[in-house]
């Protein structure tokens, strides 16, 4: 193996554009996803921001009706394919998962780069649509077929977008697998992994069996387009039930692709600043698997409305209901923690609580969707928007941010201004809360989805959740701001273990060097969260 | 990799892992078998929807043709298993004509296959052909399908080729040795699982009659 000569952190050592992007160093990854994430979660937000806008009065003020529906699939396919498929275990994932086995690398590495540069492409191919072509989709990011077969607007490339990011995330995904079979550190069993590890296993294996079906599934749609035959589309002899079935039997398992990151995330910065072991450790790890497991038979409850037998909806019902039960022993299991522990409040642990708020709010309105007396009324109504945009930025949103602020004095060894980021947690907090609310009452009311008009009742809540959207752009730039000027200007090291933490990334220096640990990472005696026998941190 | 200190982490992502790598295949083959599993959902529906059209039109493919690329395929994925018994028993030169030789089938099968394609397109089956598109909706499909899936296979077909080269190429540098033979494995996983979804295809278009 090759010998680093100095004891130069990731960081250090080689410089210049082309050893970051033809990197198989899993940190420098790791950051490279960072980088282009937030890149296109800002162009995502940009659009909503517009959307609101054009939703601030009723009438047409901003966009044409046509430009908005194909902004709010951009908004759609950005956010969702782009941003938070990847999101947590593409950039968290990546930088954490082998030091917190106590690796050096991925099994892999040269795959993982190997994914970073697909998830490029497809971004490219996802943002041409923008200039080239006849626009950007005008379908919804689910692509709906008969009208994704017909629509004039460059629906094949966001379509092509789609498959080659879904190989990306594969790719992810079977390397983490391996990864957390092959290289624990010696010690470390399974029942001994940090939680996060345990929630990315479990996504991994829903990445891997999930997203084959609607990469073959986007493909039938291509081909329909170009050689005209009927497999989706009524007109020409197809059956546009059964896309929806091959859509939502990937999409809707891509949901907990999207949220058990974020729980393993929030069982990582419990313990931590609670100070004390995660309570019902085993619970949490088999719930994550569970949720998995579960996820993969419920699909149908996205079509209670689009023709289905009254048995399938009672069946696909009961089975959602299911999902609840591992989901709530996980809420359980992180309120448990926080009792009698000695509770240090920092930025990380604000976001952790938020999460839990409105991932709670988020679930719960996720049980009347599932529930078909209620979803009769609910069905495409802004309900919906509002319960997606709680589980999703409310939960992996506030997630991935409380992530990046546990995590930012450990990979760049440098400290942000905690008082900033309180205030910047406030407003995204208020923001947030503003912003998707009413759209909950909006949608009670029967204010449906993807209109860029509405009717003069739904006026109030509509101007109250645009307002909304500015308090949490002002929190968004706030706390973004405090993160790039501490990156460059702040002189506080914060050491290795700034917040007490106990799993091994804290035992190693910050910024981590090339390959990782200075020294053999010491495991706590029972299991990653165990206070009482923690190992001493020598700086 | 080693440290300035002198430390060396007991387990690394660099070092050589025959388990992992055969592992990663594994995964891999999981994947494609879904692929192919969201093609064998949609055959199913439309072959119950429209049972009497598909049930036709399977008369119309050549059963001998299909069949001897059956048997093509058989034999190689025995070829690449032996080629693997060869070098973990040190003959490179053994292994590496079982190589040539599942080269060879591979190239058979492709053969066969473009004179039976040629013939669909001869007699205008492909679709947006005028006599394609003046078939009733359930022949159409039928046709669709068979070349949507025997297409993708033999997309596979022409992958597992260019891998079987690369080990070809590599055992032939020295760098697949009786030590070290994880790519031939892998190679052979890969074939395997091609032939596996022709043993799948082949009754679901020529032979349920
Ligand atoms: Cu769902």
């Amino acid at each position: 193996m090759a010998t680093v000569s100095t004891d130069l952190n990731y960081l250090q050592g080689k410089k210049g554009l082309f050893s970051w992007i033809f990197s198989v160093d899993h940190k420098r990854i790791g950051l490279l996803y960072l980088y282009a994430l937030i890149t296109f979660f800002l162009v995502g937000v940009t659009l909503g921001i517009l959307m609101r806008l054009e939703l601030l009065n009723p009438g047409k003020d901003l966009l044409e009706a046509q430009t908005y529906n194909q902004i709010f699939t951009l908004h759609g396919v950005i956010m969702i394919f782009l941003f938070i498929i990847p999101s947590i275990p593409a950039v968290f994932g990546n930088f954490f998962l082998p030091i917190m086995l106590g690796t050096d690398d991925v099994s892999f590495p040269r795959l993982n780069l190997l994914s970073w540069w697909i998830y490029i492409i497809g971004a490219i191919m996802a943002l041409s649509t923008l200039i080239f072509g006849d626009g950007p989709a005008d379908t919804g990011w689910t692509f709906y077929a008969p009208y994704s077969v017909k629509t004039g607007t460059n629906v094949t490339m966001s379509v092509l977008a789609a498959f080659v990011l879904g190989f990306s995330s594969i790719l992810t995904g079977l390397n983490f697998i391996v990864t957390i079979h092959r290289l624990r550190t010696p010690g470390m069993t399974f029942l001994k992994m940090p939680l996060f590890a345990w929630a990315l296993y479990a996504t991994s294996w829903i990445q891997l069996l999930a997203t084959p079906i609607i990469g073959i599934t986007l493909m039938m749609i291509v081909a329909e387009r170009f050689f005209g035959v009927g497999l989706f589309d009524p007109s020409i002899g197809g059956d546009p039930i059964l896309y929806q079935h091959l859509f939502w039997i990937y999409s809707h398992p891509a949901v907990y692709i999207m949220a058990l990151p974020a729980f393993g995330i929030i069982s990582e910065l419990l313990p931590t600043f609670a100070r004390r072991t995660i309570f019902g450790y085993k619970a949490i790890a088999f719930s994550s698997l569970a949720i998995a497991f579960v996820g993969y038979f419920i699909w149908g409850h996205h079509m209670f409305t689009s023709g289905m037998s009254g048995t399938g909806r009672f069946i696909f019902s009961i089975l959602t209901f299911l999902v609840a039960i591992p989901t709530a022993i996980k809420v359980f299991n992180w309120v448990a923690t926080l009792y009698k522990g000695s509770i240090h409040v920092h930025t990380p642990l604000l976001y952790a609580l938020a999460f839990i708020f409105q991932f709670m709010i988020g679930g719960f309105t996720g049980l009347l969707l599932g529930a078909l007396a209620t979803d009769i009324h609910l069905h495409d109504t802004y309900f919906v928007v509002g319960h997606f945009h709680y589980v999703m930025f409310g939960g992996t949103g506030f997630a991935f941010f409380g992530a990046l602020h546990y995590w930012f004095p450990k990979i760049w060894g440098k400290m942000y201004n905690a008082k900033v980021a309180n205030t910047a947690f406030t407003l995204l907090f208020i923001g947030f809360n503003t912003l998707y609310f009413p759209m909950l009452i909006a949608g009670l009311m029967g204010m449906p989805r993807r209109y860029y008009d509405y009717l003069p009742e739904f006026h109030l809540p509509n101007m109250i959740s645009t307002f909304g959207s500015w308090i949490l752009a002002v929190g968004l730039i706030l706390m973004l701001g405090n993160l790039i000027y501490a990156y460059f200007k702040s002189k506080e090291k914060p050491g290795r273990n700034p917040w007490g933490g106990i799993t091994l990334e804290w035992q190693t220096q910050s910024p981590p060097p090339v390959q990782n640990f200075d020294r053999m990472p010491e495991l706590p005696k029972n299991g990653p969260y165990d206070f009482e026998h923690k190992p001493t941190i020598k700086e | 990799m080693e440290h300035a200190s002198g430390f060396v982490l007991p387990n690394s992502g660099h070092n050589r892992d025959a388990e992992a790598s055969k592992m990663g295949m594994w995964l891999f083959l999981f994947t494609e078998l879904l692929l192919f599993g969201g093609l064998f959902i949609v055959y199913m529906v439309y072959r119950m929807i429209n049972h009497e059209a598909f049930l036709l039109s399977s008369f119309e493919l050549d059963v001998t043709m299909g069949t001897i690329n059956t048997v093509v395929l058989l034999v190689s994925s025995m070829t690449i298993a032996m080629s693997i018994t060869a070098i973990q028993k040190g003959n490179i030169k053994l292994s590496v004509n079982l190589l040539y030789a599942t080269l060879a089938a591979a190239i058979i099968f492709m053969v066969i296959k473009y004179f039976e394609w040629s013939s669909k397109i001869h007699h205008g089956l492909f679709p947006g052909m005028d006599y394609y598109e003046s078939l009733p909706k359930g022949e159409g499909l039928f046709f669709y399908l068979y070349f949507f899936m025997t297409g993708l296979h033999a997309l596979h077909i022409i992958i597992g080729a260019v891998i079987i080269g690369v080990v070809i190429y590599r055992t032939k540098k020295g760098l697949v040795t009786s030590e070290k033979y994880t790519l031939t494995e892998n190679a052979g996983l890969y074939w395997h699982l091609v032939d596996l979804i022709w043993i799948y295809l082949f009754p679901l278009f020529y032979l349920i009659h």
